[in-house]
């Protein structure tokens, strides 16, 4: 079962209940995949040993110049303007290139083949419980998108069975988020009860729920500050809200170090675990539900 | 006119309280314009008590779309698009086996048009999306230029782009004197148009070991487009020694620290009043905010100064 944490707003907890909840699943065999690859944090908690390591990047166009003729139709079908044809020069534009190949199959001389451009790297490895997997954009690229496509194609197994894949999402509601959610059994949103919490866990919703139609439940972190609009928005959207976690200092303090919840209140173990149980159910039920 | 940009690489430091709380204090002192360069979750607006003046559509980006009609199902389409975003599900009406129906998921399609092209019975069109949509508001403390981009669309950097280029000539034709950006969280592409041109960029940090990680991130990325960085640590009491950690990297970097605002509930309590904590409380945090405040100015000023000395 595959379960992407998101929540629209930034800093409302999602990387502490991921952690948490990964943590609390060694039954399950779980694999985590940080796919926030602009801000990669993850491995500050689970703290795994990288037993592999990859450049990844996109493909973008390499001009054989011997066979251009300079005729500007790889310009006219590129619609990022990555590729150019000034006099008897082409230039490429690597950070504009969404590397989807149309310049080389429209080349009437085939002059154009592809090379590896690289824009981030992919790691691998386990602390033991549970098996990880992080991409990080290099610092000053702008396309996060094909970083997490291929961390997921790399270490999702393609029969994934019963495992626990967690996928640990951006904050915000654009294409790396859509890209993180895309593909998973369900979408667990991660938010505070602030306006600013509601405001945000509203996109992430309609991202999720009505955009890609998946099921969705909430977690409501630092319960007991702000006001009740999460509650309210909760109960008229029929979204549930399958955990509830108190302000506490002592899980800000835990997090300021790297210290996972469920390490430093182990208590936790079994709501997460419960948390886990209910979101399995809740899966089969949409999935009986379209069958 | 000075551009200030706040940023953070990690989300939810408080970079929209501290922008509200800059918005607050500069407008006593300076017409100052106002750009939410968070498109894909703008919350300035709830803090500001905007009033829409103007609206617009944010048109960009296409779609790839199959005229069932004249599709042969040859699966051309499908072969060459790199998002998978092309289809295939049984023809309902086929009769044992063959027979398919195309389509293209929109929200994978990234719009390049290979399969437009490939198509050899052209029967696919590519359609322009309506992305989102943005506006120029009246705000409490100057107008507001703010947008929404719909659900899952691409291009949030062409959408910032607008916002902040709309923000700047507004404040060019009214003599605003600066431009204040509340920026996305992340270093991807939002984050380099919302940092593109700026004269300074203001990163909110926590004092946590995500924190410290992100702010170096974010830090390369406004370093590698050459603007220069301010922090300010936010909630800083919450973890004194990781406080000190970011003390020391932003002094070996030659960063100045312009303040430091501990951690208080009577941040959160504003917010839920819809306020900025400078016009909600006189404590503590204000206290911190009016001190970054004076010395962001001093910083900007001082920029300014030595430019005209420059030139001169």
């Amino acid at each position: 079962m595959i379960i992407t944490i998101a929540s629209g707003k930034g800093g409302t907890g999602k990387t502490t209940i991921a952690t948490s909840l990964a943590l609390s699943l060694a039954a399950e065999s779980p694999l985590f995949l940080d796919c926030d690859v602009e801000e990669p944090n993850v491995a500050l908690f689970l703290k795994p040993t990288i037993e592999e390591r990859r450049e990844v990047g996109q493909m973008i166009p390499e001009v054989n110049l011997d066979k251009c003729t300079y005729c500007g139709r790889c310009a006219e079908v590129c619609q990022y303007n990555a590729i150019a044809v000034v006099g008897d020069k082409v230039l490429v534009f690597p950070e504009l290139c969404h590397g989807c190949g149309s310049c080389s199959l429209n080349c009437p001389t085939e002059a154009i083949h592809e090379v590896l451009n690289v824009t981030g790297t992919m790691e691998r490895g386990s602390n033991g419980s549970v098996e990880f997997g992080q991409g990080t954009l290099n610092v000053g690229e702008p396309m996060a998108v094909p970083i997490i496509r291929q961390l997921k194609q790399w270490v999702i197994p393609p029969d994934h069975g019963n495992r626990a894949i967690i996928l640990d999402a951006s904050p915000g509601t654009a294409c790396p988020v859509v890209e993180s959610m895309s593909g998973a059994d369900f979408v667990l949103m991660v938010t505070e009860p602030t306006p600013f919490g509601l405001h945000d866990l509203r996109l992430a919703v309609q991202v999720a729920r009505d955009e890609l139609g998946l099921p969705v439940g909430v977690v409501v972190n630092r319960d007991g500050v702000g006001d009740r609009g999460v509650d309210d928005y909760c109960a008229a959207k029929d979204i549930p809200i399958l955990l509830r976690i108190p302000l506490d200092r002592r899980i800000a303090e835990a997090y300021s170090e790297g210290t996972p919840l469920v390490e430093v209140l182990p208590e936790y173990r079994e709501r997460f675990q419960a948390l886990y149980a209910d979101i399995e159910k809740l899966v089969r039920d949409t999935k009986g539900a379209t069958q | 006119m000075k551009q200030l940009v706040i940023l953070s690489g990690k989300g939810g430091t408080g970079k929209t309280t501290v922008a509200a709380a800059l918005a607050h204090l500069a407008s006593q002192e300076l017409p100052i314009v106002l750009a939410d360069a968070d498109v894909d979750a703008a919350n300035l607006e709830l803090v500001l008590d905007p009033v829409k003046r103007e609206e617009h559509d944010f048109m960009s980006g296409q779609v790839a779309v199959i005229d069932a009609e004249r599709c042969i199902a040859c699966g051309i389409c499908a072969e060459v698009c790199r998002f998978d975003a092309v289809t295939s599900l049984p023809h309902p009406r086929a009769q044992g086996g063959g027979g398919e129906v195309y389509q293209v998921d929109a929200l994978a399609c990234e719009g390049c048009a290979s399969c437009f092209y490939q198509c050899p019975e052209e029967a696919i069109g590519m359609q322009e999306q309506h992305a989102g949509r943005w506006f120029r508001s009246d705000s409490r403390f100057g107008p507001l230029f703010h947008a929404h981009l719909f659900a899952g669309q691409e291009n949030s950097g062409k959408l910032v782009t607008l916002v902040k280029q709309q923000g700047r000539l507004l404040a060019s034709d009214t003599g605003a004197e600066l431009l204040l950006v509340d920026g996305p969280p992340g270093i991807g592409c939002p984050v380099i148009s919302a940092s593109a041109g700026a004269d300074m960029a203001l990163h909110v940090v926590e004092p946590t070991v995500s924190g410290v990680h992100d702010l170096e991130r974010i830090m390369g990325t406004t370093d590698h487009f050459g603007v220069p960085s301010l922090v300010v640590i936010n909630k800083a009491d919450l973890n004194m020694a990781r406080s000190k950690e970011i003390v020391a990297f932003c002094a070996g970097r030659r960063v100045e620290v312009v303040g430091r605002i501990p951690y208080d509930t009577v941040v959160t309590e504003a917010m839920v009043q819809g306020q900025p904590v400078t016009a909600y409380t006189d404590g503590r945090v204000t206290e911190a905010s009016r001190e970054i405040w004076s010395r962001i100015k001093g910083r900007l000023l001082a920029e300014q100064a030595a430019k005209k000395g420059r030139q001169r």
